[in-house]
């Protein structure tokens, strides 16, 4: 694998892991990080709150537009190590921020990379799921089913 | 001449302290949380998030909380809040033909790929008042059923591949992106910062500019081509990182009009569209939206623009709710100064027209 393609292939693995951390609750995140034995690591960027403003497509698929703002919180964490993590998400979570900035971080590190794949976002993932399949199901019941009154003969 | 007046801040200060009582009503009565009030009151704290130009459901339900029920207000103290923060940027822009539908009805196709989905509605319920719900009511658990992998593209894709309705106009090369809470409004404005403006429009304001399409001012035959509900994900390009990362996941409301045809000798005809997008479950929001949107078209699209919903300046000028109190509202604020002043010229116009019809009479008596 040259180096072009493992460095796709590990951003397409970051950005993977903060989708499904992005919609996790800070104490999910922290009870499944303490099963792990953590490096040493510091914030390279103290938590912050700020805004970001969402953008929509005229007409769903056209030029874009300022819908409006959402609260985001970031943070940026370093391990001892020296592999650095970001942590972005909806909310004024900074704590979260910091968390998702950590596993992004332990990710990277060839000694944290599986355990904390297996311990703390398989999990997740796997809660995320569930959550998404019990609304689709809940969804699916309210499809309309159409059908065709049998009229009389003649 | 300023004439600077003192007094009346013991007065403010009880009355902001009664106030507080007010809000907190009967203490026989439980304090209402902010949970309840997001899960409860759902749909009160989509319209503030949308007008308030916020997406933060805690932050609405505060901001309610505050306001005493009163969404206006509520709408004015999210608004206030955001000026407290830094802006980090903008998102991708989200995708909605991938949103996690949790309604989607099309009142154009009876059989769309994807089905018709209903969802959390209000629509077919008899509008009774249910006193069931006066106390304690625990529902029965949602009915579940097997969901479907197909896709839910757009109706206006499927339209769009036949070539029956225009397409979106796509963003010119390095064109950046209106943003009028930066940028003062001048007029004319384009598409995009119009459709900023109705985001954070008043829902009532745009509920009546839309009706009053429908009734002819400003007529353009519209059909809700579809109305889609659901949850979409939201990537930031974030510098540090390198790349667009997931911020998680929005609740939001779309709604495409089709609206009557255009055509010249040079292109075949085909339906033209309106469109709606607003926070969290915004039905009449993105409705009315969808139908002031295309009713601003009028000009780009050839119409004559003689009705009030047609005409951006007065649209955009008068949409805004926070804007709106802000001017209504300081009538009630002191103007001792300017009334004395009024007051003043209103005596001595009264005064000559006394003195005037007293010469009149002197003058008709002499005679």
């Amino acid at each position: 694998m040259d180096a072009v393609t493992q460095h796709n292939n590990q951003e397409a693995q970051r950005k993977a892991v903060m989708a499904v951390l992005a919609h996790a609750e800070a104490g999910e995140i922290a009870a499944r990080l303490r099963t792990l034995a953590l490096p040493g690591h510091q914030d390279l960027r103290e938590p912050e709150n700020g805004l970001v403003m969402l953008r929509g497509r005229v007409g769903g698929d056209g030029a874009p537009f300022n819908l409006g703002e959402a609260t985001v919180s970031r943070a940026a964490v370093r391990l001892a190590s020296g592999e650095v993590g970001f942590g972005y998400t909806l909310g004024r979570n900074s704590e979260k921020a910091q968390l998702i900035a950590l596993c992004d971080a332990l990710l990277q590190s060839r000694d944290f990379s599986a355990s904390v794949e297996r311990d703390v976002i398989a999990p997740l993932r796997e809660l995320l799921m569930i959550r998404r399949e019990q609304t689709a199901a809940e969804t699916a019941a309210t499809k309309v089913d159409f059908y065709t009154m049998v009229r009389g003969e003649g | 001449m300023y004439v600077a007046v003192k007094g009346g801040e013991r007065a403010i200060e009880n009355a902001h302290r009664l106030l507080a009582n007010a809000r907190r009503g009967s203490h026989n009565v439980p304090e209402v949380t902010l949970d309840q009030i997001s899960e409860q009151l759902g749909l009160a704290v989509d319209r503030v998030m949308s007008e308030g130009s916020l997406y933060d459901r805690e932050l609405a339900a505060l901001a309610i909380k505050q306001a005493r029920g009163d969404l206006i207000e509520a709408i004015f103290l999210v608004r206030a809040f955001r000026a407290t923060l830094p802006r980090f940027g903008a998102s991708e822009p989200v995708e909605t033909g991938a949103m996690r539908v949790q309604r989607r009805v099309s009142s154009t196709f009876k059989d769309i790929p994807g089905g018709q989905i209903l969802g959390p509605t209000f629509d077919y319920t008899h509008r009774l008042l249910d006193p069931s719900l006066a106390e304690g009511f625990v529902p029965e658990a949602p009915a579940t059923a097997e969901a479907s992998s197909a896709p839910t593209p757009r109706v206006t894709d499927i339209l769009g591949r036949d070539g029956l309705i225009e397409s979106s106009p796509q963003a010119e090369k390095g064109a950046s992106v209106g943003d009028l809470t930066r940028e003062p409004l001048n007029f004319p404005a384009d598409r995009d910062l119009r459709l900023q403006n109705l985001a954070r429009g008043d829902e009532g304001f745009l509920l009546a500019m839309g009706y009053s399409t429908q009734r002819g001012y400003g007529r353009n035959h519209p059909f809700a081509g579809e109305i889609r509900f659901g949850e979409v994900e939201v990537e930031f390009f974030a510098e540090d990182a390198g790349f667009a990362v997931p911020l998680g996941s929005i609740e939001l409301t779309e709604c495409q009009m089709v609206n009557q045809f255009k055509g010249s000798a040079t292109e075949a005809p085909c339906f033209t569209r309106g469109y709606g997008l607003a926070f969290g479950q915004s039905e009449r929001k993105t409705m009315s939206m969808a139908l002031v949107d295309r009713a601003l078209r009028a000009r780009e699209l050839g119409e004559e623009a003689a009705a009030p919903a047609q005409d951006e300046e007065f649209v955009m000028s008068h949409s805004d709710n926070v804007q709106a109190t802000g001017f209504v509202e300081h009538l009630k604020l002191p103007h001792y100064v300017d009334f004395q002043s009024e007051l003043g010229l209103l005596r001595k116009l009264r005064q000559e027209f006394t003195d005037a019809n007293a010469a009149e009479s002197m003058k008709e008596a002499a005679e």
